[in-house]
């Protein structure tokens, strides 16, 4: 008996099997209309692949190879002479300056991504009320977007005025003492500039804004009807509305401030980069230590955007078991009885065709 | 009855906001939107200032006399009409290509399912998270090998090859925007005998003129205020100069610049720390970009809502 079952499953199998194969061949004769599609499809994407291997796949490649070697330049041209992972133990061995930046602009982004997200969701929470003049507002605080660059920044911030004025730095540096200084140094930074920070925000604002007037007002309205306060009203009709934003502005903010132009480590880079092999104040220049320099800090920035989706994406996984057991209690079971019915009929149709 | 009204007055009803919460809404707005001009405000005022007067604890917002001088001192010192002019090639010609090519890749990727297409947007979502310093250096060995450093040619071919400044967010506006062009009226459209060129510029382009409207607008303020290729491509420590240069790296060189432009100058030389000064320059570097704001401001404004990048 338990003979036979094995046969059978494995004739079963065979033709399994077989029938994949056979699927394959289908699908692997592709009709003259799909390669024509095909053809278009990279006609068009054309210009930006050709972009993505010499401009991004290449100098990546150049850029890892650079960051293991010394980098001479010789009248004939450019010279790499492999040093191994030499320029990245100098970098946390000898290169203190750039360690002390790096570790300082971490301290910084953090809460400045969560100074501007959550000051942009205020704002635009603001301006989705039924207020006046609700143009002239979004026109204020998106003016930033456009003016607010590298030197016009620094000589505000040299000008002083980028600070709120009602803010009493020294007092604040002094109720934070308790702090060893590593930390304390920029969270003072981060109130110096808190304009500066605050300029930021306009395209999160808009962002949020359009995310907010996409919700019908009825919503709230029938859940006005049934009891809600606003603060139910927030949390079962709004942040549901604006998680998905939440994480597009949280990523898009990261990405902005680790690649504006105000940041200090671009700015070493550059310095550190054109300096030769010893840069300034003593510490390793060069090309070679520069990729390294820039292979550590991006990698610092590519953690820092993985912990924001695995901390924002977490909660989506949360709801997900939900929606799936209702869909395996209710709605499937119902399905395959409709299923059984129809084909019943269907059946009874045949049979009476025959007769 | 009447204090059922005042309590209607005061905390508003379902047609109406309240009184208290329209003051609070409205004074936060108004002193969060001084706050935010409060820099630009005070550049205004300063840049009016004379020495005095910027000496003077008594003045600090309204000048004595209105002082123009600091503005034509500014205008000789960053050589703003040449400036302006190299400002605007810079920005203008980068845009154009970048809008071309990052519009078919991004219609390329709406429109048509060919093999690899999820590792190429695996990729553009890449090259938008990985931070340009790491490209930096290798970019900067290669344009020199084609001796395209200190020369328009670095800030075109980049955005030829859509790989110019922030070219990833363009694509991903573009990818969306097409998404939503109904899949029947590209049928039709073949049926009718449109190819796949003409249809895309015939039927996907014109229905995508808000998507175009936001990115043309948004390639050309960053190009004009991009400081980090200009600087690298441009700015000191090049082999090679031709000239070329931008208003925000004049202003970046201001405090150099500033002692070969005075000794040309006629009269007592003025303080190259003058604040006032300075201001009037910052000042004159973001005017252009003021006036555009000021024109297109509704573009500018209602563009992240008509991109859909919140979605449909």
């Amino acid at each position: 008996m338990e003979k036979v079952i094995h046969a059978n499953t494995f004739r079963m199998k065979c033709v399994k099997l077989a029938n994949k194969i056979k699927g394959l061949r289908k699908s692997m004769r592709i009709s003259g209309r799909t390669r024509r599609n095909w053809f278009y499809a990279y006609a068009f994407l054309m210009p930006w692949l050709i972009g993505v291997f010499l401009l991004l796949i290449y100098p990546l490649y150049t850029s890892f190879s650079f960051s293991r070697s010394q980098v001479r330049f010789p009248p004939t041209g450019l010279v790499q002479f492999p040093v191994g992972w030499e320029n990245y133990t100098n970098i946390f061995a000898l290169d203190t300056v750039f360690m002390t930046g790096l570790v300082s602009f971490t301290l910084q982004l953090i809460p400045q991504m969560a100074i501007i997200v959550s000051f942009a969701l205020i704002i635009s929470m603001l301006l989705n009320g039924r207020i006046k003049a609700r143009g002239l507002f979004r026109a204020v605080f998106f003016l930033p977007v456009i003016i607010a660059t590298g030197p016009v920044m620094s000589e505000l911030i040299n000008e002083g005025v980028a600070t709120v004025p009602a803010v009493n730095l020294s007092a604040i540096a002094n109720a934070m003492d308790f702090l060893p200084p590593m930390v304390l140094e920029p969270i003072v930074g981060l109130f110096t500039q808190l304009i500066m920070i605050l300029w930021n925000s306009g395209v999160q604002i808009l962002i949020f804004l359009a995310a907010l007037q996409k919700i019908n007002p009825e919503q709230y309205e029938a859940a006005k009807m049934d009891g809600a306060s606003g603060w139910e009203c927030f949390w079962k009709i709004t942040s549901p509305a604006l998680r998905p934003m939440l994480f597009l502005n949280v990523i898009y903010t990261v990405v902005w401030l680790a690649n504006s132009d105000q940041n200090p480590i671009i700015n070493m880079l550059h310095i550190r980069m054109i300096a030769g092999v010893l840069g300034p104040g003593g510490m390793p220049g060069g090309y070679g230590h520069a990729s390294a320099m820039a292979w550590v800090y991006s990698i610092v920035v590519l953690l820092i955007i993985g912990l924001c989706w695995v901390v924002l994406h977490e909660r989506k996984d949360k709801d997900k078991p939900e929606t799936k057991r209702l869909e395996q209690k209710s709605y499937l079971p119902k399905r395959r009885e409709i299923v059984r019915k129809l084909r019943k009929s269907d059946m009874e149709g045949i049979g009476v065709d025959k007769r | 009855m009447t204090r059922l009204k005042l309590r209607k007055l005061m905390f508003g009803s379902r047609e109406r906001n309240g009184l208290i919460i329209n003051v609070v809404v409205y004074t936060l707005l108004i002193s969060i939107g001084f706050v935010y001009l409060y820099p630009i405000l005070h550049m205004l005022a300063t840049s009016f200032m004379r020495p005095e007067d910027i000496l003077d604890s008594g003045v600090r917002w309204i000048p004595s006399t209105l002082h123009f001088s600091n503005y034509r001192s500014a205008v000789m010192v960053m050589d703003y009409w040449n400036s302006l002019w190299k400002n605007l090639q810079v920005a203008l010609f980068p845009t154009i290509l970048q809008i071309i090519t990052t519009s078919m890749a991004g219609y390329a990727f709406a429109r048509y399912d060919f093999p690899l297409k999820k590792l190429w947007l695996g990729v553009l979502l890449f090259s938008f998270v990985i931070p340009p310093q790491i490209t930096m250096i290798p970019t900067y060995v290669l344009y020199s090998d084609l001796n395209l450093i200190g020369g328009i040619w670095a800030f075109i071919v980049p955005s030829l090859l859509g790989q110019g400044f922030q070219s990833a967010i363009f694509i991903l506006i573009f990818y969306n925007f097409h998404r939503q062009v109904p899949r029947s009226l590209i049928e039709a459209a073949e049926i009718d005998g449109a190819g796949h060129v003409s249809s895309f510029f015939r039927i996907s382009m014109p229905l995508a003129v808000p998507a175009l409207v936001v990115t043309t607008l948004f390639s050309f303020v960053w190009y004009w205020n991009d400081v980090f290729w200009v600087n690298l491509f441009l700015g000191p420590g090049n082999t090679r100069h031709t000239g070329l240069t931008t208003i925000l790296l004049e202003l970046q060189r201001f405090q150099t610049s500033f002692g070969a432009a005075v000794s040309t100058v006629a009269g007592g030389p003025p303080d190259p720390n003058n604040e006032a000064l300075r201001m009037a320059g910052t000042m004159v570097a973001i005017l252009p970009l003021i006036v555009m704001y000021l024109i297109l401001q509704r573009q500018f404004v209602q563009s992240v809502d008509k991109a859909g990048i919140t979605g449909e």
